[in-house]
């Protein structure tokens, strides 16, 4: 048997000691080295004597044992890249069985080397090799994960090397402080100095998490090397410094926060590129939560001052969007002197990104301004800057400004809102953009609370009327999905009133997606009114919709009885609903009479037992029967879904 | 605060208002495009902004008209004049301003060009100002974020009426005799340059246009600032690569370097090998190659024609970032593999043959018959031609199953003729060859029917399938016949980082 002579001779190597001596050489020397696929089979063979013990014994628990692994080995230099990836994925099950002191000396050395493969099979190892802390032996020989991260650390492409950071930065917690200092250290040292931008830029992400733990002359040389790349020649350096310099200022010595960070920090935030200025604004949250309020002042201020007034608007625009938490970072001092004019120019941007920016922030910076005067400060300030942004002419500002300006009602309290922000809802609610008026209307309840909706139901109505009517089916989707809301706030009779048409218009919108949404809304108002309201207001319009001589319509009569069945309760469904869907199942038109099938089936449960069985089952048993193969189909299925809710009425009955 | 709406008839609001009524039609949604239309949004004002006071402008006398004591003296008031910015949102403002302005820049443009001695040492630093003053800003954010250079119209720069004149005056005064480079290198330095790199990323193609031209004499005139260009140019695309992936100037900039490769000493220094390494074929990667395609395939072929030692490491470099489901990327990829080919080495085309014929192949029994078709029409190409007759030998066992097969499956019937073509080629040029692979062929498929039949599905190894199968000996041994057979053949494309810094 040959076959199985090989096959043996195939998992004895793989179990070698030196099988990865041949996967190194023949991935590094490349196409022409497969012909060396004998030579170091023999020299393996040669060697192999040595530990012949140790595969004795590996052997005696059985070769198959260990089969699937040697494939998982294979693959991992298999042509196909899809295998490399799946064997890449099941790493920790090859280095399991290989045990920690074989997954130290021979995977390891082996992964290193295949740096080289695909960027998505580098990915899925640089993952991989953060969890690897236990399969090497633990922490002690953590260390051993180094050399294949530093190399990934290295490569272009970004995502891997910044999953190679994270896994580093993940093992670097597991290093004893001993280890930290002589193996990872170094590590952060060789990538913060390397050649090409990438390692260095790796590099920018691993001070922090080594600092807090190595000595006062290591502490110095970290600090050293992070001025050093704040300073690179690269703009791709300084960026990843830039974006690292919160962090790394969390974990160092107050004295040299004050002393190197902040001159690192006024470097970055008036570095030439603006995409490094930018990235120094989100460093200045963390910076200024740890320095003392007196030195904000000399410190951060004349720094942030100068980034809100950047020339690029790429800069005023982070200001702008972290301005909240800029306001909690400098305190509320700060705050009311500086942060106040700061905020109205933002909102008077001369770019329409800022002022979005900025108007997503006004209810937050309100609220969190000193309470002692907040009140003033809003309405000397912010308000007219809010009033202009109401009719400003880019629909993105006055969205943005739509979705938070409610927010303000709760913070001015009744008097001020009825004076001050109700002309400016009034004037949103009639806004030519939908997306202004949807906004103001998702927000309805926060005014509510303040001075109840009657206030605004007189602008409220023709901004509804307008926006259900809008030519965009996008847009009456999303005004129906506030109905139900609009109903709880303004009250049956008004709903009655103004809002039933509308609602009833919609089921026979030309959109398929309308009138499934005013279906579901049908259903939400009668869990919301009642049953007696439905059979009085909804029922009778949705029934005489079965004789509509559009077949459309009479299934949309079907769709709500589906919908409103379990809210309207067994007494309507009975009474009111079941005459008509059974009248329906001699429809012409087979859509309509499969449905009916669908409709008994889900009405079936309401129903009780008495009505099924001389009611429904002979209109199904009909349709079982009918031409059409859709409607003997969903008929058939009826039927079978009947008997089984039929059977446990009569279980509950019975029992 | 915001200026009013341009008027339809305003030279910049055409080409905004084409797409909309299509694209309105496709969902009856307005796609961003339509809401430009509606609201124009201030172009130049983050440049405007910080002009506080406007200053009422009025006309000086004309250049022609002075005497000679006093025509350094206007020429300067004149430039000074034209540091003064206006807002061209508001096309009504200020607008005889806005005309003294523009008959001054005439004025300048034209005295620079045609007389001489105008140049000398005190104007160079006013003009300068004034170039810096009026071109370099903070583009605005692109009004549409989904810009898409091939089917969406650029927005076109408000102010171009002064820009374009500003852009024309810097060209003339680079280009004029009176030029002095040592002069200038006071005042056009590194960061000047850099400024003027990032202007590249406008969406306005015309102003692109100037931007090249202008920063082609620079680097022809200035050569202190020369490896300092190289070396921001290589930022701009390791930003747009493996950052942004946006930056509207790639064509421009790399058709700007065509000529600098060109102009290569030899040897080739480590620094551009590394370039040609680490920034060029890497470009290859990018979403929106097909808009610089031509310029980068340009660049790479100059490069090979500068030193062909670099052969390897393009054809290696493509073959490691060939597209694995864009049809039009693989087309370009093609299209440029053949350009490479047209001037390769025989020696170094032995190098490359292997991995290369079987990335061909591999397109050959592509369904998309675009693809096939373009890797055919290498065999009509007499130069490419004489190299695979070279190295038959090689070549044809590399393609001849895939030739075979496709023959008989594919559907475009262009293609079953194109390759018939090529097999009557392959044919002619080896008979015997041909023969044996066409016998062994059918051997092959006869065993490989034979097999299936017997193992049943078994024949397919996937990872899970060979763990379930592990107790089956039989399969066991066809496993490894199968890997071995595989591992025969695997080719690795070697580190970027490891072969190719040891041989730079």
């Amino acid at each position: 048997d040959s076959c199985s002579v090989v096959n043996r001779g195939f998992v004895c190597v793989c179990k070698s000691r030196f099988v990865f001596c041949f996967l190194q050489q023949r991935r590094r020397a490349g196409p022409a080295a497969a012909a060396l696929w004998q030579k170091p089979r023999s020299a393996a063979q040669q060697r192999h004597s040595v530990t012949a013990t140790e595969s004795k014994m590996a052997g005696a628990d059985g070769d198959d044992s260990l089969y699937p692994i040697a494939v998982l080995i294979d693959e991992l230099r298999n042509e196909d890249v899809q295998l490399r990836l799946n064997s890449i994925k099941k790493l920790s099950t090859i280095a399991l069985a290989l045990g920690v002191e074989r997954t130290r000396t021979e995977l390891l050395p082996f992964l290193t080397d295949t740096i080289y493969d695909e960027d998505e099979v580098l990915l899925a190892l640089a993952e991989q090799l953060g969890n690897f802390t236990m399969l090497v032996g633990g922490p002690e020989y953590v260390h051993c994960l180094l050399p294949p991260l530093e190399s990934l650390a290295t490569v272009e492409e970004t995502v891997v090397r910044d999953k190679a950071v994270e896994s580093l930065r993940k093992i670097s917690q597991e290093h004893s402080p001993v280890d930290l200092e002589v193996h990872f250290e170094p590590l952060v040292k060789r990538l913060a100095s390397g050649d090409w931008f990438t390692s260095r830029t790796s590099a920018c992400g691993l001070f922090s998490v080594c600092y807090p733990r190595v000595s006062s002359t290591v502490k110095a040389e970290i600090r050293q090397h992070f001025r050093t790349l704040c300073s690179d020649d690269t703009p791709m350096v300084r960026r990843a410094a830039a974006s690292k310099l919160g962090e790394f200022a969390k974990v160092l010595e107050l004295d040299y926060v004050k002393s190197d960070i902040i001159s690192l920090f006024t470097a970055l935030a008036s570095d030439e590129q603006d995409s490094v200025r930018l990235l120094a604004v989100e460093a200045c949250v963390s910076i200024a939560t740890l320095l003392p309020q007196e030195d904000l002042e000399t410190l951060v201020m004349p720094t942030l001052r100068q980034a809100a007034e950047d020339k690029s608007w790429r800069v005023r625009y982070m200001v702008a969007d972290k301005f909240s938490e800029l306001q909690k970072a400098v305190g509320p001092e700060i705050t009311k002197n500086d942060l106040v004019p700061a905020f109205q120019n933002l909102l008077k941007d001369c770019e329409a990104e800022v002022r979005a920016a900025a108007a997503n922030k006004v209810k937050e910076f309100c609220e969190n301004l000193p309470e002692d005067n907040r009140e003033q400060i809003i309405m000397t300030h912010i308000l007219p800057c809010v009033k202009e942004l109401v009719s400003d002419t880019n629909q993105h500002v006055k969205s943005a400004l739509a979705s938070v300006i409610m927010g303000l009602s709760t913070i001015l309290g009744k008097d001020n809102t009825i004076e001050h922000l109700l002309p400016l809802f009034l004037a949103q609610l009639k806004d030519e953009c939908p997306e202004v008026r949807l906004n103001i209307i998702s927000n309805l309840d926060c005014v509510n609370e303040v001075i109840g909706i009657r206030q605004l139901s007189q602008s409220l109505l023709p901004a509804i009327v307008e926006l259900a009517e809008d030519a965009k089916w996008r847009v009456r989707l999303a005004i129906i999905e506030y109905m139900p809301l609009l109903a709880g706030q303004l009250g049956v009779e008004f709903f009655d009133e103004k809002l039933n048409t509308l609602c009833m218009a919609w089921l026979i919108d030309h959109v398929y997606a309308i009138r499934e949404a005013a279906t579901c809304n049908l259903m939400k108002l009668v869990e919301k009114f009642g049953a007696e309201w439905a059979q009085n207001t909804i029922v009778p319009k949705v029934l005489g919709m079965a004789n509509d001589p559009n077949y459309l319509h009479r299934m949309t009569t079907l769709f709500c009885i589906n919908a409103l069945s379990e809210a309207c309760g067994q007494e309507i469904t009975t009474k009111q609903m079941l005459p008509v869907v059974l009248k329906m199942s001699n429809d012409q038109v087979a859509n309509v009479r499969f449905n009916v099938a669908k409709s008994l089936q889900k009405i079936g449960p309401v129903l009780d037992s008495n009505a099924l069985q001389t009611e429904v089952k002979p209109v199904l048993e009909k349709l079982a029967s009918d031409t059409d193969m859709d409607v003997k189909y969903f008929a058939q299925e009826a039927i079978s879904g009947e008997c089984l809710s039929s059977s446990t009425i009569v279980d509950k009955l019975n029992t | 605060m915001e200026t009013t709406k341009l008027p339809p008839s305003s030279p910049s609001s055409p080409t905004t208002s084409f797409s909309v009524p299509s694209a309105e039609k496709v969902d009856g949604f307005p796609r961003r495009s339509m809401r430009r239309a509606r609201q124009r949004r201030s172009h130049s004002s983050s440049q405007f902004r910080y002009q506080s006071s406007q200053v009422e402008l009025t006309p000086l006398p004309l250049l022609k008209d002075a005497p000679v004591a006093e025509l350094h003296d206007l020429f300067c008031k004149k430039l000074q004049q034209c540091c003064v910015l206006f807002d061209f949102l508001d096309c009504v403002a200020d607008l005889k301003g806005k005309e003294i302005k523009r008959a001054a820049l005439n004025e300048l443009v034209e005295s620079v060009a045609t007389s001489r001695g105008v140049l000398i040492e005190p104007l160079y630093p006013e003009a300068i100002k004034m170039i810096s003053v009026n071109i370099f800003r903070t583009l605005p954010p692109s009004e549409n974020p989904e810009f898409d250079p091939e089917e969406d119209e650029p927005t076109l720069e408000a102010s171009w009426p002064h820009l374009q004149l500003v852009y024309e005056f810097f060209l003339r005064f680079l280009e004029s005799p009176d030029f002095q480079p040592s002069m200038a290198k006071r005042y056009v330095d590194q960061k000047f340059v850099l400024q003027l790199l990032e202007l590249f990323d406008s969406e306005d193609p015309r102003e692109r246009e100037y931007l090249k031209t202008i920063l082609h004499r620079v680097y022809g005139k200035l050569l202190g600032l020369r490896a300092y260009i190289r070396k921001q140019i290589n930022n701009i695309f390791l930003r747009f690569i493996y950052e942004t992936e946006h930056f509207n100037g790639v064509a421009e900039l790399l058709e700007i370097l065509g000529s600098i490769i060109n102009g290569f000493a030899l040897p080739l220094k480590a620094e551009h090998k590394q370039f040609l390494v680490r920034v060029l074929i890497p470009l290859h990667t990018a979403k929106s190659l097909s808009i610089f395609h031509a310029q980068l395939a340009y660049c790479v072929v100059q490069f090979m024609e500068k030193d062909a030692t670099v052969t390897e490491y393009i054809i290696r470099g493509l073959l490691k970032y060939w597209p694995k489901t864009c049809t039009q990327k693989e087309v370009m990829f093609l299209g440029e593999i053949e350009e490479i080919l047209d001037v390769i080495e025989p020696s170094q085309f032995i190098r490359v043959q292997e991995p290369l014929f079987k990335q061909i192949a591999a397109c050959i029994s592509s369904p998309h018959f675009q693809v096939a078709e373009r890797a055919l029409y290498f065999w009509n190409n007499e130069y490419i031609l004489s190299l695979i007759e070279e190295n038959c030998q090689v070549i044809l066992p590399l393609v001849f199953a895939t030739l075979y097969r496709v023959s008989k499956e594919h559907w475009n019937q262009t293609i079953v003729s194109l390759i018939y073509n090529v097999l009557k080629t392959f044919m002619e040029m080896n008979s015997k060859l041909f023969d044996d692979l066409t016998a062994s062929y059918k051997v092959e498929k006869q065993k490989l029917k034979k097999k299936l039949v017997a193992d049943g599905v078994q024949g397919h190894l996937h990872l899970s399938s060979s763990v379930m199968h592990i107790k089956s000996k039989s399969s066991q041994a066809k496993v490894c016949y199968n890997l071995n057979d595989i591992n025969q053949k695997v080719f690795c494309f070697p580190s970027k980082h490891k072969h190719y810094s040891k041989h730079f």
